[in-house]
């Protein structure tokens, strides 16, 4: 293990002890785990579904329980068009996921709008929620979809939720 | 049953309300009166056997009079004929025509459609309701003096739209030989050159 890494590992003592920050561990389990919330709008969604399927099998990266219910996932892949009558649809969806969660906007049209410059269309879902990972394709291609989760996990495993609730918590006593 | 005897029949009957006729590729299209149109579409349906409404749909000859017209496209099953419509809608601030609900029912959601897009109001109607936009939302989007990147409003709690940015479009194609890179849709001027000329390829 370098320096660097979150983790260490000591061998005199005796076996299965990994040494770690509780953020550390914390944002592991958490990026691991990430059940997505299926935002299909449009071809985009899929894509989606062939990344989910065997060739692609987002399982890999502990992306695979598509949740359709927004109380029981972390991640919603805005996969497609949005357009304003559905807009504030998926802006509920997702104040009804619980904390922690992100956002994935998957392909043009739910980055910028895409080729949509029209009056029916939302110029990026992130007008409305905030965006964690933007994946570009018109559609994106299923490994294109996994590079953004490996990149939100990556994302994940920075954070420092649990250092910072502590500070809260001090700083209100 | 052909082309000749359905106008023929039509002209018989409602002779002074066709206004033109035209065949073309075996299509036959009568234009007629404004007010005649729920009669001759009855007349078609019980007595020529146009028994299906294949599409209704609308034009907005902007700055022209009348300003708004109606197409309805019908299909008859014994027959395997085609027969177009063609008629104006009249009013050119608040545009109408009798429904033609009470003769073909699935022209409901056809007249609602054009109700939404074009602002065409169809008197006799049973439930004239936007179909694609929400009700509320203030403007007819089909129409020639509707912007192509929208207009602000607002329905609170159902749906906003803002104007998009068109960063120097409207884009079009060119209507050019060449590939798709030469043809593809860029923001283009009068004057500008012929796009083969101006198109740069990326490495």
């Amino acid at each position: 293990m370098s320096d660097r890494s979150p983790y260490a590992y000591d061998s005199k003592v005796e076996g299965n002890i990994i040494f770690t920050q509780l953020d550390t561990a914390i944002n592991w389990m958490r990026s691991n785990s990430l059940w997505p919330m299926p935002m299909g709008l449009a071809c985009c969604a899929i894509e989606l579904m062939a990344a989910g399927a065997a060739r692609f099998d987002i399982a890999r990266f502990g992306a695979e329980v598509m949740r359709f219910s927004p109380r029981q996932s972390d991640v919603m892949i805005v996969a497609g068009t949005v357009t304003y009558k559905m807009a504030l649809a998926v802006k509920r969806i997702y104040e009804q996921m619980a904390d922690p969660k992100w956002v994935i906007a998957m392909g043009a049209c739910a980055s910028s709008g895409g080729m949509y410059r029209s009056y029916a269309v939302l110029q990026g879902i992130d007008h409305l929620i905030p965006v964690d990972v933007y994946v570009s394709g018109c559609p994106p291609r299923p490994e294109a979809l996994l590079d953004g989760l490996m990149r939100l996990q990556k994302k994940i495993m920075g954070e420092s939720s649990f250092l910072e609730q502590k500070k809260e918590l001090l700083a209100s006593i | 049953m052909t082309h000749a005897q359905i106008s023929d029949a039509i002209n018989s009957r409602f002779g002074h309300a066709v206004r033109d006729r035209a065949e073309f590729r075996g299509e036959l299209t009568l234009v007629l009166a404004p007010e005649a149109l729920h009669q001759v579409c009855e007349f078609c349906r019980d007595e020529l056997a146009f028994d299906l409404l294949l599409d209704i749909s609308s034009i907005d000859h902007f700055e022209q009079e009348p300003r708004y017209e109606l197409v309805h496209e019908l299909y008859s099953l014994s027959h395997h004929l085609h027969l177009r419509l063609k008629s104006a809608a009249v009013g050119d601030d608040e545009p109408s025509a009798r429904s033609v609900c009470d003769i073909w029912p699935t022209a409901n959601w056809h007249e609602r459609e054009i109700w939404d897009m074009m602002g065409i109001r169809f008197p006799g109607h049973p439930d004239l309701r936007r179909i694609i936009m929400w009700e509320g939302y203030p403007y007819h989007p089909l129409r020639k003096d509707f912007p192509l990147e929208g207009k602000f409003s607002d329905v609170p709690d159902v749906a906003f739209t803002e104007p998009a940015p068109l960063a120097g479009g409207p884009f079009v194609t060119a209507p050019v030989e060449g590939t798709t890179e030469v043809r593809e849709p860029r923001a283009r001027r009068a004057g500008d050159l012929p796009p083969d000329q101006t198109f740069i390829a990326e490495p």
